[in-house]
């Protein structure tokens, strides 16, 4: 599934990167501490964190993840943004917590494995 | 020139996971039994007992600091240095205005305001243990525009420290400085934790409790013990250095 398909299905508002809207989802990660997710983060992901700042870009383009989603009505700091712009990095927001999301991403096929 | 040491990151009674004992007359005490000149008191997003060091310092030659160890909304730490508590006081209402929470004692811990002469002279009801809702980038900003120093606590430390939380410290951050803990030697840091770069770094005790005290601290060669003179330690000019 591509990024553009999933925000579509599950609401999730893009803020900035559109230009990285067709590019495939392969897996999911969750979490907010950045050297965790650098460390363990799959390649082509969609990551879901309430870490708003300029640093998530800079991993997401070193993970080579296909999106990332703030959750929980946390926002991005304004470089952040900037960053996601420039990296074609998708950039979404979603109201709800991260348990609830990544429940519905599961549902829609990301992550099964059988 | 003279050669200070400096223990810049000790907590007091008020810190709620600082032990009791941390009282300002206490502090001094060990503080010169550890050979130490220079201490900042760095409680948790408060500078409220700094002022009572200080004073307690005076009678004893210590010079005393207040800074707080400020939590971002990133959840790091960072510590703010300043050389007043004039200076420290307007940094606390800016912290105060962006801290939410109420205190549980039961739960967190006692925050103690105490005077010079280790009375108790109030309780902090704020959830100092909490974070702030200010980004690094503010407080970094905010710090200098009062005249501190910006330092990243114990960056070699896997809860709270700038590298843990961010994965990497933000290249366009102005830090004057990072700090290890003791549980690395000053020599061994950049070595070992190759995210500092080329970042000024010193190393200090992190002291909750009083035997903690000078655990671990950094020696400058300045002229005079205020942060004009530890900002060109930091920053290797005027002759002013870091000895390692």
């Amino acid at each position: 599934m591509i990024v553009r398909e999933l925000a579509d299905k599950l609401g999730l508002e893009a803020v900035a990167g559109k230009q990285g809207m067709e590019k495939k989802i392969t897996g999911g990660y969750s979490g907010d501490l950045l050297s965790d997710v650098m460390g363990k983060a799959p390649e082509g992901c969609i990551w879901l964190t309430v870490q708003g700042h300029q640093n998530v870009i800079a991993i997401a383009v070193l993970k080579e993840m296909a999106a990332i989603v703030l959750t929980g009505d946390h926002e991005p700091d304004e470089d952040t943004i900037e960053k996601a712009n420039q990296e074609n990095i998708p950039l979404l927001l979603y109201p709800e917590s991260a348990f609830v999301l990544a429940g519905r991403i599961y549902e829609s096929g990301i992550g099964k494995t059988g | 020139m003279q050669e200070k040491q400096a223990d810049l990151h000790i907590h007091t009674c008020l810190s709620p996971c600082g032990d009791w004992d941390m009282s300002p007359k206490n502090i001094v005490q060990k503080s010169c039994e550890k050979g130490l000149d220079i201490i900042a008191v760095c409680d948790h997003n408060s500078v409220e007992n700094a002022g009572a060091v200080i004073k307690a310092g005076r009678e004893h030659g210590i010079c005393v600091f207040p800074g707080m160890e400020i939590c971002s909304k990133e959840e790091v730490h960072i510590l703010a240095v300043f050389n007043t508590l004039e200076q420290g006081l307007i940094m606390q209402e800016y912290v105060y205005a962006h801290l939410p929470g109420q205190n549980k004692p039961d739960y967190f811990g006692y925050q103690v305001i105490v005077d010079e002469n280790d009375m108790v002279i109030g309780e902090n009801p704020r959830l100092l243990i909490g974070a702030t809702t200010l980004g690094l980038k503010d407080i970094v900003k905010k710090t200098k525009a009062i005249g501190g120093l910006s330092i990243a606590a114990h960056v070699d430390r896997k809860g709270f420290g700038l590298i843990s939380q961010l994965g990497f410290i933000p290249p366009d951050l102005a830090l004057d400085a990072v700090e290890v803990s003791w549980r690395i030697s000053l020599k061994n840091a950049a070595k070992n934790i190759p995210g500092i770069g080329n970042l000024p770094c010193i190393t200090s005790s992190d002291a909750h409790f009083p035997d903690d005290i000078g655990k671990a601290s950094t020696r400058f060669i300045i002229d005079l013990p205020d942060i004009q003179e530890i900002s060109f330690a930091l920053q290797n000019i005027n002759k002013r250095k870091i000895k390692v």
